[in-house]
Formats: C-alpha cells, sequence, structure tokens
C-alpha cells in the first residue's frame, strides 16, 4: 500500500500539523512515511501545504506532481491542485471559503464542512482534526488507535488532555463526510 | 693578571637574567628595535610566573607576528587573518579550566577581524587579547592600517593619510572598553625598562583575571613602533612614537574590574 | 532497535550530533537549515552531554571556532546553507592544512549569489574540488534520508579523526525541511580529556608535562617544506580514495541503462526508475553516497558489462556530470539533466530525459 497525498490551505488552519500526525500514525503501525512542506516565501504568502506519503515500502520521491489524494481547504490550493488528482483519487474539500467548486468528472470529490464543525464543537483549533476525521472514513489507511498513538508522539505532553477533544472531531469529521 | 676565558663568565652564580624557558631559542624575525619581541617576552614571562606553561593554549595572528608560535614555548594555533578571537572563544568554552590568549596586530585584530573581536569582547569570553597597535601594516610592506595617525605617510597613504577619503584612526580599545563583556582594557608601550615593566604587570593582571574566572575579556593594547615601516632608526622612531602615537592612543587603564575609569 | 521517531532533516542531523557525543556546535542561522541550531538550543545539549553550543556572529566566525575547538582534538561541528558555506571557504582552506577535523553540514540552496532558499544541488563543485584555495579535498558525504542525515554524522566524525581532515555532509533543503521515520541510534559518551591525549597528540590543548609544544598551522614560508606537506596531504587523499568510497547500486542487475544521481535527485530518480520500468525500460540508479572520493570503479564496471547510457541528474546546470564523463571517457553516453535554481525535477520529467537524451537520443 503506498498513499500519496497533498494537503494544502491556509498558513494556521493546521495543513502542516495535519500532515504529521498522519505520518506519526503511520510509523505506529510500522509503515514508511515522508512528510515535505512547501517553506519559505510560499509560506509567507499565506498558504501552506505538506506531500504526505505513507507507504508498505521503500518511499522514493517525496515530492511529486500527482497525488492519489488531495485535501484543500482555501480557494488558491483548488485552483493549484484540483488537476494534480490521479484519475480515479479522491478530493476531499471544506466549501467554506470556495467560490469555484471543482467541476473534474474522473475522481472522487468528497466535502466536509470542517469550519463549521469545529465552530459547533465550540473549539476552531480542532478544524483540521475534523478534516482528518473526513479523510480518513474515506481512505482509512491508519487505524484510530494509532492516530491517538500519533497524536499523544506529535502533541507535548502538557496538550495530552486535548487528546478526547481530537478525538471527538476526528470522529465527528468521519460522521460527516459527504460524497459530492 | 690571568686572562678570563667566556667559560669564566658564564656560571650559575654570575647570572642577573635569564630568558625565560617559554621563549624558544629560535632567533626572533623581527626588525632590531621592534616591540614585538619584548612583548612575545612579557607574556611567556608571565605565563611562566602564573605556573601555566602546561596550562596554555596560544592563538596566532596574520601580520609580523605570524609566526609567534615560533618563539613562543606553548601550544600554539595559527589562526587565519583576523580570527583570532573566534578560534580562542571555541578553545576556551571547550576547555574552560586552560588559559587561552590571542596576539595580534592593528590590521588583524581592528580591520579584517572587527567583528570577532567585538564579538569576542561583546560576549565576555574569558580570554586574553593581547593587541599590537604600530599603525602601519607591517608584515606586507606597510600599507595603511586601521589605526595609521592622520597625515601618516605609509605605501597606501603616500601623500599621508587622508581623513576624509581614508577615514579616521580606529580607537578599538575605547570602542571594546564600552562593550559590558570586557572587563579589564588597558593601553601601555614596551619602549622603555619602565614601561615594559608595567606593560608586564597589566599582562600578569589580564592573565590573572582569567585564572580567577573573573566575568569577562581582559584586553591589552600595546602601542608599539614600527622603525622600518615608519622608515626611521630604531631610536628615532620611539620619540616619534612618544610625540605622535601616545597623544592619540593615551597609555593607561581605560576599564578595570569591569568598570569604566573616568579620565 | 532505537528510538523511532517523526523528525525533519535537519533535526535529526542536530539530534545526531548530540548522540555522536559532539564537543561542541558552533553555528549561524540561514534558510533552510536554522531548525539546526534552533534544535540544539532548545534541547540543551549542554544538560545532557555538556556539548557546547553557541551561535557565532557569522559563518566566518563559525568556521574558525571550529578551527579553534577542532585543534583541541575535540568534536565540533557546524551547518550552514550555501552563502554561510561560501564564507566558511576560508576556514576550510585553513583546516585542510592544518589538517584538523570537523563536520560541516550544508543545507544546500538555489545559487549563485543569495539565489533563493529551495533545495539545490549546485554546490556540488565547490564541495568536491576543494572549495577553498589550495591543493585540498575533502570527503563528502550525501544523504538521501531523514535517517542518513542522522547516520552520517558518526561516519563523519569517524573520518575526520581518522584522516584529520575536515569532512562536509552535503544535503538540501529537501531533505533538511523534509520528515522522515528516523531510527535514532543510541547515546555515545563524549571523548575524555585523557582519551584525546592519548589518541590524538597534535591536538593543542595545553604543552604536555616534559614533551614539546604542539603547534597547528597552515603556514611554511619554504616553499620546499611546503611542497613537502602537499605530497603529504595528496598520499591522504590517495588513502581516502582508495578506501572510503560510498555508493548504492538500485535495480542495476538487468539494467541497460544508468541514472547517476545523489540526495533528494536519487529519490525522485527512483520514482523515475519505477515509472520506467512500468514501461519496460531497463534502468538503474547509481546513488553516490561519498561525491568526493567519487565512485570511479562502479561506474567503470558498468561501462564493462555494456550500459548503453548514463543519465547524470543533478539539481544543478551540469557539475556532477563532469565527473561522470571523466570517468566514462567516451566508450558510452553520458547526458545530464538538471533543474536548478531551487527547483526540483519531477519524476515523469527525470522519465522523459531518459528516454529523449538517452534511450531516444
Amino acid at each position: 500500500m503506498t498513499e500519496e497525498i497533498i494537503i494544502a490551505g491556509f498558513g494556521g488552519q493546521g495543513v502542516l500539523s495535519m500532515g504529521k500526525i498522519l505520518a506519526y500514525s503511520g510509523i505506529m503501525q510500522d509503515q514508511e512515511v515522508s512528510w515535505f512542506p512547501a517553506y519559505g516565501p510560499e509560506m509567507r504568502g499565506g498558504t501552506a501545504n505538506v506531500t504526505v506519503i505513507v507507504s508498505d515500502d521503500r518511499i522514493s520521491s517525496p515530492t511529486l506532481t500527482a497525488y492519489d489524494t488531495a485535501v484543500i481547504l482555501n480557494q488558491q490550493s483548488m485552483d493549484k491542485f484540483e488537476s494534480t488528482v490521479k484519475p480515479g483519487g479522491v478530493l476531499i474539500y471544506d466549501p467554506n471559503g470556495i467560490s469555484k467548486h471543482p467541476t473534474r468528472k474522473d475522481i472522487n470529490i468528497y466535502t466536509i464542512e470542517g469550519a463549521k464543525l469545529a465552530a459547533e464543537m465550540g473549539n476552531t483549533k480542532i478544524f483540521n482534526m475534523v478534516v482528518l476525521g473526513g479523510y480518513l472514513k474515506v481512505k482509512p489507511i491508519v487505524k484510530l488507535e494509532n492516530v491517538i498513538k500519533g497524536l499523544k508522539k506529535s502533541l507535548h505532553e502538557r496538550y495530552h488532555k486535548l487528546i478526547p477533544l481530537n478525538e471527538d472531531a476526528i470522529t465527528m469529521g468521519m460522521k460527516h463526510v459527504v460524497l459530492k | 693578571m690571568s686572562e678570563i676565558a667566556i667559560q669564566d663568565i658564564i656560571k650559575p652564580e654570575n647570572l642577573v637574567y635569564e630568558k625565560t624557558k617559554l621563549m624558544t631559542d629560535k632567533t626572533l624575525s623581527y626588525c632590531p628595535g621592534c616591540g614585538h619581541g619584548t612583548t612575545h617576552r612579557l607574556i611567556m614571562e608571565v605565563i611562566e610566573e602564573l605556573g601555566q606553561e602546561n596550562e596554555t593554549i596560544g592563538v596566532a595572528p596574520v601580520g609580523c607576528s605570524v609566526l609567534a608560535y615560533e618563539f613562543m614555548n606553548v601550544d600554539m594555533q595559527e589562526a587565519a587573518h583576523g580570527r583570532a578571537p573566534a578560534v580562542a572563544t571555541a578553545i576556551k568554552r571547550l576547555w574552560p579550566k586552560k588559559v587561552v590568549f590571542t596576539y595580534q596586530g592593528d590590521g588583524d585584530l581592528a580591520a579584517i577581524g572587527t567583528a570577532e573581536t567585538i564579538h569576542a569582547c561583546n560576549r565576555g569570553e574569558q580570554i586574553v587579547i593581547v593587541f599590537i597597535n604600530n599603525g602601519i601594516y607591517g608584515m606586507t610592506g606597510g600599507q595603511m592600517a586601521p589605526t595609521t595617525l592622520p597625515g601618516m605617510k605609509t605605501a597606501t597613504s603616500p601623500y599621508g593619510r587622508d581623513i576624509a577619503t581614508m577615514g579616521n584612526p580606529l580607537k578599538i580599545t575605547e570602542l571594546v572598553a564600552q562593550l559590558p563583556g570586557t572587563y579589564y582594557v588597558t593601553r601601555h608601550s614596551v619602549h622603555t625598562a619602565a614601561a615594559a615593566r608595567k606593560a608586564k604587570r597589566a599582562i600578569k593582571k589580564a592573565f590573572q583575571n582569567q585564572l580567577d574566572g573573573k566575568p569577562g575579556l581582559s584586553f591589552v593594547e600595546v602601542v608599539s613602533n614600527c622603525n622600518s615601516g615608519w622608515k626611521m632608526e630604531p631610536v628615532q622612531s620611539n620619540i616619534w612614537m612618544e610625540e605622535n602615537m601616545f597623544p592619540y592612543y593615551e597609555l593607561g587603564d581605560i576599564k578595570v574590574d569591569g568598570k569604566l575609569l573616568s579620565k | 532497535m532505537g528510538e523511532l521517531r517523526l523528525m525533519k532533516g535537519n533535526e535529526a542531523l542536530a539530534e545526531a550530533a548530540v548522540r555522536a557525543g559532539s564537543d561542541g556546535y558552533f553555528g549561524y542561522p540561514i534558510t533552510p537549515q536554522s531548525e539546526v541550531i534552533e534544535y540544539l538550543m532548545a534541547e540543551k545539549p549542554f544538560e545532557r552531554t555538556g556539548m557546547v553550543v553557541l551561535q557565532a556572529e557569522s559563518e566566518v566566525a563559525a568556521i574558525n571556532m571550529l578551527y579553534g575547538g577542532g585543534g583541541t582534538g575535540k568534536k565540533v561541528m557546524t551547518s550552514s546553507s550555501s552563502p554561510g558555506i561560501s564564507l566558511m571557504q576560508e576556514g576550510l582552506s585553513y583546516m585542510a592544512g592544518a589538517e584538523i577535523p570537523c563536520i560541516v553540514a550544508n543545507i544546500v540552496r538555489g545559487g549563485p549569489g543569495l539565489g533563493d532558499i529551495q533545495p539545490a544541488q549546485s554546490d556540488y563543485f565547490q564541495s568536491v574540488k576543494g572549495g577553498g584555495h589550495g591543493d585540498y579535498r575533502l570527503p563528502v558525504l550525501a544523504p538521501a534520508s531523514v535517517q542518513e542525515m542522522s547516520d552520517f554524522v558518526p561516519i563523519s566524525y569517524d573520518l575526520a579523526f581518522k584522516y584529520r581532515t575536515p569532512v562536509l555532509i552535503v544535503s538540501d533543503g529537501l531533505i533538511g525541511q523534509m520528515m522522515e521515520k528516523v531510527e535514532l541510534f543510541d547515546q555515545m559518551p563524549r571523548i575524555t580529556d585523557k582519551e584525546i591525549n592519548e589518541k590524538y597528540p597534535w591536538a593543542t590543548n595545553g604543552k604536555p608535562k616534559g614533551k614539546e609544544r604542539r603547534i597547528l598551522t597552515s603556514l611554511d614560508l619554504d616553499p620546499h617544506k611546503l611542497e613537502k606537506h602537499n605530497f603529504h596531504l595528496q598520499d591522504k587523499y590517495k588513502q581516502i580514495e582508495a578506501n572510503e568510497v560510498r555508493y548504492e547500486l538500485i535495480d542495476c542487475d538487468d539494467a541497460e541503462y544508468i541514472i547517476v544521481a545523489y540526495g533528494s535527485s536519487s529519490r525522485i530518480s527512483q520514482k523515475a526508475i519505477q515509472l520506467a520500468r512500468a514501461e519496460g525500460i531497463k534502468v538503474g540508479i547509481l546513488r553516490l553516497i561519498t561525491l568526493w572520493p567519487f565512485p570511479k570503479k562502479p561506474i567503470d564496471e558498468l561501462v564493462i558489462k555494456g550500459i548503453k547510457g548514463f543519465l547524470a541528474v543533478e539539481m544543478s546546470a551540469g557539475q556532477m556530470v563532469e565527473d561522470v564523463k571523466l570517468t566514462v571517457r567516451e566508450r558510452t553516453k553520458v547526458e545530464h539533466f538538471g533543474r536548478y535554481g531551487g527547483v526540483i525535477h519531477s519524476p515523469e520529467e527525470v522519465l522523459e530525459a531518459l528516454k529523449t537524451k538517452i534511450i531516444g537520443g
């Protein structure tokens, strides 16, 4: 199994940390992982993206031009990455703030109301976990228990008390991801 | 009266002065009359007197004293031009109980190595810097130094240092004294026996500060002559130094025990 | 099994520095490698192992701190990126001359000049042909994964002290900034003062009682003596060339074509050969692990085996390809494919270059 993912959105949406948790979850189940962010001036403009690969085998290129899955969280990223999903692949996006919705017919498109659900849960910071939940429902490449282990590894101990909230957010995302 | 042979004179009971064994027997490469040799000797005498022969690491510069390690009989490293304070910083950080010093000329310390000098001083590295200021580049053949006096003729200021186009002589010693990282900053000369004795006391105080773990860097400037570069006889060059260098580079302590002295 | 972590290449390098028993790290921040000193300052190795970490005033000062520290027999390292490494060339030349061990990691970015901060491999010439002034070479290791960013630190120290030379770890922004799974090696002890005195009689840490003082210098005004010193250095480089070549052959057994690459380019090329093999093209990779000494022998053997062509894939306008050509000596085709200035090749582009420049060309 090899899953090649791009996660893209605004800085501050938790794009990089979502990728990091996913990568850590892969390590928890003995898989190979890579996480490569766009860095530097690209980020200063307010956009952030990260390529995450989770695989049973040695990972070749950590940078790619085509992905199995794109998780898209703003319009600029939609413009840039809709075309990069492999035919038959998956595009998951939060419709909040999206004016030009994806139009491709050869891929599976899902929506997840991440921003809305996180606001309803009373904590906008768990937005990325809601989205992660939506992704994991569509692509269950890592087990939830390994995600929790991954969270523990990637969060400082003083934030471990927030793990149940993050777990709730993931569950919420799993429930509310919708095939378009 | 029988003839006196030299063997009759060379006897322990006739000994009035002995070269410190921390100076090697190699003939100094300095011009006769130059202050480098005297300053070398003073530093080595101080290290011997403080019993630090086996605990000292010296860092030599680039310039006339590039070969200081040939004469100073302690462990030595030869640094790139101007970088001695950085080299010494790491040695001291990694061997905090050892005694570490740099020996640098004006081009090395106050031109190409200004950044390393300022930052080692500002960090308060517990090292000793001995700075020889003769207002000229001796090694390379008498070019202008950052400390060359206004109007002074050198190979690269053949009509005299023109302040308007060549800038002012840099009083780097006064400059580093302003930094909170320096603990002891002083200026001396070695052109007379009395002056050399005073300079030695200052050098000793600088090394003692380091041995005592005093917070900060000890910086000793020695204003020296360069009779070749200045194109003078040695004696004449010392008179010129007294008349021209000392008024600009005033001798004496500038900062003692971390406190600036008011003039 | 050692501790598993998800780390950036830069962080793995920093953690490995602590675990390899470094005595000191002296550095100056520059993108894309500032995480190294940031990690060390946060990690406080001065409390963990007694390792000194100091932010220098410049790369010039940092490399000269290595001169001082390495000259006393301590394990010292720094890291920087291309413009900073250019500033360090003076110090590296002096250290080569005075035979002072240290590690310098270069997380290469696009150039020339200030360039940009994206990954590049355009410092190959500077790394393998000397870099500073004078006749010298430095061993150069090129990690291709976060794991190797960690593993190559103790290997580099071994080389540095075995041959009394600075060793370069040449990586780039891609490997520095990406995170991968890394298995950390266990903490190694720092060398004791006694061990330094026993193993490194050249180390200037205070003249031993009853013995001659030590001098570390790169100066000898007598040309005949300096020539003799240079003979000694060249002998040393010959030994390194004979003993320290490292490389990896990937899918070369049945290969008709070979991609020569290192670091990030070799990772991208691995994807490219997967794509190629899916189309029935038999291509393998010769991955350089040491850029110097250059793996001449395996290339020679591949030529003799009848390889139809070599494609040098590098994030530069054509630097490593010169060494490939010097080794192949026109016995078969050698072409270059490069993206540069901070642009990374895509695997598809590499495949396309293989088809047009080597197979169909």
